[in-house]
């Protein structure tokens, strides 16, 4: 009698396990990240789950190494292919080692994008940047002037004087300038993305230049110095110190003042774009030069000739949102 | 006066049959861990059972397992070998600096095995010639070959390998079975036959146990431990090739932390860390156990550290069964 009991039970489960994966219509999309326990992923798989709810017939497998290796992620995404997911959007650990991998991915169809840090055009169909130099270069000093409605001087200290990044941010930073009436950049000086360095040319700026309003730091080891710099010098409240920086080496300074608001990429967005550009994919999209692709509430994001995209302005982070996001990264 | 009969008497050589050692023995226990990974696997994920993708799967181990054979030989002749993955690094790193002055697929296998042995000779002679301790020795090497990989190298990568070479890290010999598994499978056989039907492999085994009595008894120790530096440098670079055909690039930090995943397979296989004592199956049946954990695992998307802290039991557990075994009949 148990035995008969078993085998029905048995055989119910197995029933309701097959039905179940019949009627299994959601769309499996794989968050994949560099390691697992990093706050910024953490923060971009939240807004990958906001997507999922938000599309609804769609389950993110939010996943990645434990060690941020290519071989652990290659290994991720060998299982991810077995398991026959839709779509894999990866954030790289190296742009050249997953091709392979996941060039079989595409082979099998399953839609591959990258994200934050990207794969080498020939192992994905697209990638996401989380924005681009004109952006950033217009946001950084939009920042300033935000907070200057009546112009003035700002300075620029940058990381190295051949840093290619900050280079061209301050280049296209230059190329809009003349949209903020006022505002003069007076100096440009070079930290060299030390904090020490950085420290004493904010203070060389301060010194030299009396109604300096302003410092843009587009370096999250300047800005960090920079603020710091016009703590010591009793400078808070004359001049505001921002450009781009990380939430929680800044929640103090804009706690204290000295930094009304800086931006970043914002990881939450980051991962909620990237799912919805892969369900996009899914449902049929081409990823091809000039496309345009749909990131639901974030608008769409258009392709470049190497398929690539940016996927907003930066984010503003001032004294309303900073301590959140202090804990994430 | 009755005749003293004498009665031959046969002593055997083994105090248990055959049988009953077979029972007993460490592989089976392997064995028995082994099937229940598979049929827990099998019944946890509805794709691990697909040809292909066990086959996909194979990658997870093969390349660890081809410098386990080696190191296993080294390990039971109670010396240990922690530059491999470094070994690795270098290899790649010299056989992506080939590529790039133009060399072919044949020049680029025979510069990587060159590269390897090159390693294995200098921790070889290092540990023999001046008597150091291999823990010292290949703990400074495995600094010292990734060191050179990243002064190459820096933050840079190598790439362009010609697709001739991407065959051996993606190539199949026939239906689902790669190149990989097969050289795994080959190398399986080969070391097996070394350690246990020759007399360089009794040499391994009398040096773990007793390398004095070895020495005194005409084993050629010094001889016997270079050959097997060089051995594990050799496996090293014959998996740098594969993994570097795999990845079809090569960046100095390949294959970090592989020196102690080879290690835990070695030992999970049953060989004694303190030498004497150790299979080659047993080896092989580690590196089969560890890989489908990780497949099996990876289907069911459980974070890596999971995977880590389950091997880490298994490992504890497997070494701690055996003694509880011994303690637990020695307290009757």
């Amino acid at each position: 009698m148990k035995i008969l009991k078993t085998l029905l039970v048995t055989a119910a489960v197995s029933v309701a396990l097959i039905a179940n994966t019949a009627q299994a219509e959601t769309k499996k999309i794989a968050l994949v990240v560099k390691a697992l326990g990093i706050g910024f992923f953490e923060a971009a798989n939240k807004g990958a789950q906001e997507a999922a709810k938000e599309l609804g017939d769609v389950e993110v497998i939010y996943t990645g190494p434990t060690t941020t290796t290519a071989e652990g992620q290659i290994e991720v995404i060998n299982s991810l292919i077995a398991q026959k997911v839709d779509a894999i959007a990866v954030s790289a650990n190296d742009t050249n080692a997953l091709v392979p991998a996941l060039k079989k991915a595409m082979d099998r169809g399953i839609k591959v994008i990258s994200w934050d840090s990207g794969v080498a055009p020939e192992g994905r169909s697209m990638h996401l940047n989380p924005s681009s130099n004109p952006l950033i270069g217009n946001m950084i000093i939009k920042l300033a002037a935000d907070n200057l409605p009546e112009g003035g001087d700002v300075a620029v200290l940058s990381a190295t004087a051949t840093s290619t990044n900050q280079n061209t941010w301050i280049a296209e930073m230059n190329k809009v300038l003349p949209n903020y009436k006022g505002i003069n950049v007076v100096a440009t000086v070079y930290g060299d993305d030390l904090a020490d360095k950085s420290y004493r040319e904010t203070q060389g700026l301060i010194q030299s230049h009396p109604n300096l309003k302003a410092i843009i730091a587009p370096t999250s080891v300047g800005i960090v110095a920079a603020a710091q710099a016009v703590t010591d010098a009793g400078k808070i409240g004359q001049i505001n110190v921002t450009g781009l920086g990380l939430p929680s080496e800044m929640a103090g300074h804009v706690k204290s003042g000295a930094s009304k608001s800086f931006a970043i990429w914002n990881p939450i967005d980051l991962g909620y774009s990237a799912t919805m550009i892969a369900y996009d994919l899914i449902g049929g999209a081409e990823a091809k030069p000039g496309a345009e692709l749909k990131m639901g509430r974030m608008g769409t994001v258009k392709l470049d000739d190497n398929n690539e995209g940016a996927m907003a302005d930066p984010f503003v982070y001032d004294a309303s949102n900073v301590e959140e996001f202090a804990k994430i990264f | 006066m009755a005749e003293t009969q004498m009665v031959a008497r046969h002593i055997p050589d083994r105090l248990e049959g055959r049988g009953a050692r077979l029972v007993k023995s460490w592989e089976t226990l392997l064995v028995a861990v082994a099937l229940a990974i598979f049929l827990v696997n099998s019944f946890a994920s509805p794709y691990f059972l697909d040809p292909w993708n066990l086959s996909d799967a194979t990658f997870n181990f093969t390349e660890k397992a081809m410098i386990a054979f080696a190191m296993a030989l080294v390990i039971i002749s109670g010396e240990i070998d922690l530059s491999v993955a470094s070994v690795i690094a270098l290899t790649s790193t010299v056989m992506g600096y080939a590529v790039q002055l133009g060399f072919d697929t044949p020049a680029l296998v025979l510069i990587g095995l060159a590269t390897g042995l090159l390693c294995g000779a200098f921790n070889g002679l290092l540990v023999t010639g001046l008597g150091l301790p291999s823990i010292v020795v290949t703990i400074g090497t495995m600094s010292l070959f990734r060191g050179l990989s990243f002064v190459i190298l820096g933050d840079q990568a190598f790439t362009g390998y010609p697709a001739s070479f991407s065959w051996f890290g993606q190539g199949y010999v026939w239906w689902v079975f790669s190149f990989e598994f097969c050289l795994f499978l080959a190398l399986a056989i080969l070391y097996g036959v070394v350690l246990h039907k020759t007399n360089f492999g009794r040499a391994v085994y009398a040096i773990g146990n007793n390398q004095t009595a070895a020495l005194f008894s005409g084993v050629r120790v010094g001889r016997v431990k270079f050959v097997l530096f060089l051995l594990t440098g050799l496996m090293a670079a014959v998996a740098s090739i594969c993994l570097t055909a795999r990845l079809g690039s090569t960046r100095p930090s390949i294959a970090l932390g592989w020196e102690l995943e080879v290690v835990t397979m070695v030992v999970l296989g049953g060989v004694n860390i303190l030498g004497g004592s150790g299979t080659i199956p047993g080896v092989v049946l580690a590196a089969l156990i560890m890989g489908m954990v990780t497949f099996g695992f990876g289907l069911l998307n459980v974070p890596g550290i999971v995977m880590s802290i389950f091997i880490g039991l298994l490992l504890i557990s497997v070494i701690a069964l055996p003694i509880l075994y011994r303690r637990f009949r020695g307290s009757r």
